[in-house]
């Protein structure tokens, strides 16, 4: 028999039955494509972590108070005693190190925002002129923080692009007056758009000088230092610079920790490919439970298809040629709901991407490649045991049954 | 061209033991027209059988062209089945979604022929067995009798050295299977070697040799007058 005729035999088997073959394309599609928008879920997760990062800046040390008890934790694991606070002396003492470019110490709260009668709960960043590089941030109108003593407390701030637009609808926001709890600021820079950066929407922050965060929030404590190092390279020597100095300051003791962007990137991206393989092998699941669908369906088959399968080796097919014709429409089944799935699958992430425009849906390519493999491999497996039987069938008892 | 020695075929059903072919004998010639009768129950169906390669004897020597085909493997047989042997059956046993011209080509399919010279063989089938007209018609579409000659034409198609009919006017009303007698006869008459079930005596009685089985044995073997078509 010439493989083209086995596949065109199989081919017609499969258009002849045309609800069993929805029903096996129905099952298959879905265990494919739940594997590719699943995981694509995970990978577009993973993506999204590392692109938040990635545009923290280039070089990034992190330091918190508090120190973590396993390297590569993430942080807020942190020993009983309550850790010492990071205070502006500590961040500036950190320029004496060789390996470090620049630094901005960061406090963080919440404020109630108020200009003439309108008001708005945003996040309020205290921090220094720096933070403006080390974030790699851009202005749409006027200037960031000014460069000065990080110690004085100048009453002027930067918001964000859409807080602007709230607070100042119409007209220009340089210039203008606006509050924070108790004390007035002055607007003297408009944030380009950024989108979401480590947990903040920049587009509605204020940020004011460090000192003036100190006073507003009543704490000395630092909230972070990010650190810039020199250059990729010297991103380990500044970590060691940087607990050196703060330990010396700190009366001998490791109280602090400090991160790197390498080790906190390389935890988040293992954790997340981690569970994008299990969730994808989850997903998986469901393509045996379709193999064992196609087994089912194909048994069936065969009790159906007694009369043809006598019919068969009446006409002299052998009992390999009866089993390949039953593989090969296995096959064929697999391949379309390999198909349908792979589609269904990528309009899935589609849609995902239009709900989610800001996370990166894409499906990693073990996935795309491992769903429709399984698909076939699973209904190869499963439909040897349907194949033998047909084979096996006797063909006087098969033809005499109509 | 067929010579059966000494052939039993003992089926078991549970304790009991059913004697279906009792120690045949048998002498086929090339271009013979057989008609095989008898009893329901006699082993008829089951002698075919056994000449089909469908089925082994429990004991005997079955030779089909001087070769002793018992001992033959499953995929030898099957080879043999393949390019010796056309079955014809009681209910014509199409494959539902293939067409008239399909169903036809199966055999040639199974047995690899060229694709050019299937269309060749296809074609000229399809003119000698009036099925032009049917050729893309599915078994549904087919009246019985035409069905029957689709299945003639698909078990001639490997050009078998002998034909084996199960009772192929069976399934059919007396006008329609006369038109597939004369099928059959014409087979015959261009040289195919035909063996015939039948209950019908009329239908029978119009083969060359008639062989009547009872309980598994042969119990006559008549020769009809030689260029007679006409029975008793
Ligand atoms: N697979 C089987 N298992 C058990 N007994 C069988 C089997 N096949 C046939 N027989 C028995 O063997 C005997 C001969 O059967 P066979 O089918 O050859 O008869 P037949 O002459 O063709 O009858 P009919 O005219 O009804 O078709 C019967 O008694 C039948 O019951
Ligand atoms: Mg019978």
């Amino acid at each position: 028999m010439r493989f083209a005729d086995v596949l065109d035999f199989a081919w017609r088997v499969v258009r002849g039955y045309r609800s069993r073959t929805l029903l096996i394309l129905l099952a298959m599609g879905i265990g494919v494509a739940a594997v590719v928008a699943v995981s694509s879920l995970g990978e577009g997760a993973r993506l999204y972590v590392v692109n938040q990062f990635g545009s923290l800046g280039t070089h990034l040390v992190i330091v918190l108070p508090g120190r973590s008890e396993t390297a590569g934790a993430m942080p807020g694991v942190l020993i009983g005693r309550t850790p010492r606070d990071l205070s502006i002396d500590d961040a500036l003492a950190l320029k004496r190190s060789a390996a470090v470019r620049r630094l901005a110490p960061l406090i963080v709260g919440a404020g109630d925002v108020r200009a003439g009668s309108r008001s708005r709960e945003t996040p309020v960043l205290g921090s220094t002129h720096e933070l403006m590089d080390i974030r790699s941030m851009e202005m749409a109108q006027g200037q960031f923080l000014p460069v000065m003593d990080p110690r004085d407390s100048l009453p002027v701030c930067v918001i964000g692009t859409k807080l602007a637009v709230e607070l100042f609808p119409g007209r220009s926001p340089l210039g203008q007056w606006l509050r924070v709890g108790d004390r007035r600021f002055r607007v003297v820079g408009v944030l380009a758009s950024q989108g979401e950066s480590l947990g903040f929407n920049t587009d509605e922050i204020v940020i004011v000088p460090v000192a003036a965060a100190q006073a507003l929030f009543n704490t000395e404590a630092l909230f972070r230092i990010l650190v810039e190092a020199k250059s990729r390279e010297s991103i380990g020597p500044a970590k060691a610079d940087i607990e050196e100095i703060l330990r010396l300051r700190h009366e001998g003791k490791r109280d602090v920790t400090v991160i790197t962007q390498d080790a906190v990137l390389a935890t988040f991206d293992r954790i997340l490919k981690a569970l994008t393989l299990a969730v994808g092998g989850l997903a998986a699941i469901s393509l045996a439970v379709a193999g064992i669908l196609i087994m089912n369906v194909m048994l069936i088959s065969v009790t159906q298809r007694r009369g043809e399968i006598g019919l068969l080796k009446a006409l002299g097919a052998t009992a390999a040629q009866i089993r390949l014709t039953f593989v090969t429409e296995a096959v064929l089944l697999a391949l379309g709901g390999a198909a349908v799935g792979l589609a269904a699958g990528k309009l899935g992430q589609l849609l995902l991407g239009q709900i989610y425009p800001n996370i990166p849906f894409t499906s990693p390519w073990w996935a795309v490649i491992a769903a429709p493999l399984t698909a076939i491999v699973t209904s190869i497996l499963f439909s040897v045991a349907p194949a033998r039987r047909a084979a096996k069938l006797d063909a006087v008892q098969a033809l005499s049954k109509r | 061209m067929i010579r059966l020695r000494g052939i039993e075929r003992i089926f078991r059903v549970g304790e009991e033991e059913v004697h279906a072919l009792r120690s045949v004998d048998l002498d086929i010639t090339a271009g013979e027209y057989l008609s095989i009768m008898g009893p329901s129950g006699s082993g008829k169906s089951t002698l075919l059988n056994l000449i089909g390669l469908l089925d082994r004897p429990n004991a005997g020597r079955y030779e089909l062209d001087e070769r002793d085909v018992t001992g033959l493997t499953d995929d030898e047989q099957a080879r043999v089945r393949r390019e010796k042997i056309g079955f014809v059956f009681q209910f014509f046993h199409l494959v539902p979604r293939l067409t008239a011209a399909q169903n036809i080509e199966l055999p040639m399919v199974l047995a690899g022929v060229d694709p050019a010279e299937r269309r060749e063989r296809l074609r000229k089938l399809l003119a000698e067995y009036a099925l032009e007209a049917r050729a893309r018609h599915r078994p549904d579409q087919l009246s019985g009798g035409q069905c029957q000659r689709v299945a003639i034409a698909r078990a001639m198609s490997m050009r078998p050295a002998v034909i084996l009919a199960d009772e192929p006017t069976g399934n059919l009303d007396r006008h329609t299977g006369q038109e597939v007698m004369a099928v059959l006869e014409r087979v015959h008459h261009d040289g195919g070697t035909v063996l015939l079930v039948t209950h019908d005596p009329e239908i029978g009685g119009r083969a060359q040799r008639t062989l009547r089985m009872i309980d598994g044995a042969i119990v006559s073997d008549q020769k009809a007058d030689a260029g007679g078509n006409g029975g008793t």
